[in-house]
């Protein structure tokens, strides 16, 4: 079983060189810190900047230099800052190339609910919408199952939508999983996870063909 | 050359009353016009509209309106920092309208560039898309959304001129360029104001001729809501 590191570092692999990428909040965050130092990649995070680098040393911090969870940042060499229209320019127009988010659940046909529990938590939206809607290549990064063990990966979300019909791939604690017309397509196991595990935590419709890889 | 120039932000705040609506730039807390914020706690303008990012934070940025009941209703995409905000809406003291980010960047940019409306992927199949039309192109959903309307539009930039040219710095430009020009009158407070010609026009993020009142600020915090560092190595 995968903990958030190793989730984020399985996303890492995905990430190709010459991507753009939007990381979203949580998880997504810690892909950064895995990807290939070979390849050339660009982070673009949505409040207005490409080529986004890491925290600042300590004593170096810049009120005006923060990614879109509100984190101190730097920038790397050939970064630019841009306004809000032209960042989410280049989200609708999908110029971003792969977009990494978490969710709260994600249903067998790829709709996606993370913005809003009602009556408990609204917190908004921020940009997702915008995201999942406009991306080509979108990765869920999440748990399996909730804090109370119920599966995220659902038949129909119960919960407010972000987007419809959107999700790709998803990566848990658990398994690696692309959502297909038949509904979740299973693709690797995590170490030491069996296939029993997986078909217990997941509520949707589970396709599972031939030999299930354990993840590299 | 036309001036813009008023000298406090008293002036620069002239006109604006009970019941408007105002376009806030900012953020998070990074690129928020703070001397104006200030202001308006001061003035003690009610029912008020605020369109902006984000709502502050429970006792900085628009946080100060909130806990002084200063506005009627917040329009934003996420508003997660702030458990005095989470308060009123729950209560039902605030009207809350929570908008896709890039939606809410677009409304701004269409009132400042003259586009009644647009067509977005965003928010299609969900609740944001309720009431609204939709429309296929190419096989794709889309939802109309609308230009924002607002009585002032109230930004934060690094330096500007006595024209009203703007610069930003770093991602404190965020939303402010887009909320240039896309009210009846914007009120620019920069942390340095020179005199028309100081600024090389190859460098002006935003021509001045988006901006009425220009005003230098003064005594910046520049809070950091979330301080992040490694270590020195």
């Amino acid at each position: 079983m995968l903990d958030k590191f190793g989730i984020a570092k399985r996303i890492a692999k995905e990430v190709k060189n010459g991507y753009y990428v939007n990381l979203g909040i949580g998880i997504p965050t810690l892909v950064a810190n895995f990807v290939r130092t070979d390849i050339e990649v660009e982070f673009q995070s949505e409040n207005g900047i490409l080529g986004m680098g890491p925290f600042p040393f300590e004593g170096e911090e810049d009120a005006d230099l923060i990614n879109a969870g509100k984190q101190t940042i730097t920038a790397l060499p050939g970064a630019s800052y841009f306004d809000s229209a032209t960042s989410f320019s280049m989200i609708r127009g999908q110029h971003v190339d792969l977009t990494i988010l978490g969710a709260m659940e994600v249903s067998e046909d790829g709709d996606i609910a993370n913005w809003k529990i009602p009556g408990r938590m609204v917190k908004g939206m921020g940009g997702a919408m915008d995201l999942v809607a406009s991306a080509d290549n979108i990765i869920v990064a999440m748990m399996h199952t909730n804090k109370a063990g119920a599966s995220k990966l659902l038949k129909h979300c119960s919960l407010p939508l972000t987007g419809v019909r959107c999700v790709k791939k998803i990566v848990t604690n658990l398994a690696v999983l692309d959502v297909t017309k038949d509904g979740f397509k299973l693709l690797e196991r995590a170490p030491n996870v069996s296939i029993e595990q997986i078909k217990a935590a997941t509520d949707g419709r589970l396709v599972i063909e031939g030999e299930i890889p354990e993840m590299i | 050359m036309i001036t813009k120039t008023v000298n406090s932000i008293q002036e620069a705040l002239e006109g604006v009353s009970d019941g408007m609506t105002l376009l806030l730039g900012g953020f998070g807390l990074c690129g928020i016009p703070e001397n104006a914020i200030s202001e308006l706690v001061r003035l003690g303008v009610k029912d008020l509209t605020c369109i902006s990012n984000n709502a502050g934070v429970d006792d900085f940025g628009l946080g100060l309106l909130l806990q002084n009941r200063q506005i009627k209703k917040m329009v934003a995409s996420y508003v997660g920092e702030n458990d005095e905000f989470e308060r009123q809406m729950l209560s039902g003291e605030l009207e809350v309208e929570l908008i896709p980010q890039g939606t809410l960047a677009e409304r701004c940019r269409a009132a400042q560039a003259g586009f009644p409306a647009f067509y977005t992927p965003a928010g299609f199949g969900t609740e944001v898309a309720e009431g609204k039309e939709t429309r296929a192109f190419d096989g794709k959903m889309y939802v109309l959304e609308q230009a924002v309307k607002a009585d002032f539009s109230i930004v934060k930039a690094w330096k500007g001129d006595t024209s009203g040219n703007l610069i930003f710095k770093g991602t404190a430009r965020n939303f402010n360029p887009n909320m240039c020009g896309a009210a009846n009158i914007t009120i620019a407070e920069v942390e340095e104001l020179v005199p028309a010609g100081e600024l090389d026009p190859n460098q002006i993020h935003i021509p001045g001729i988006f901006v009425q009142r220009i005003v230098q600020g003064s005594n910046y915090e520049k809070r950091i809501e979330q301080r992040t560092t490694r270590p020195q190595p």
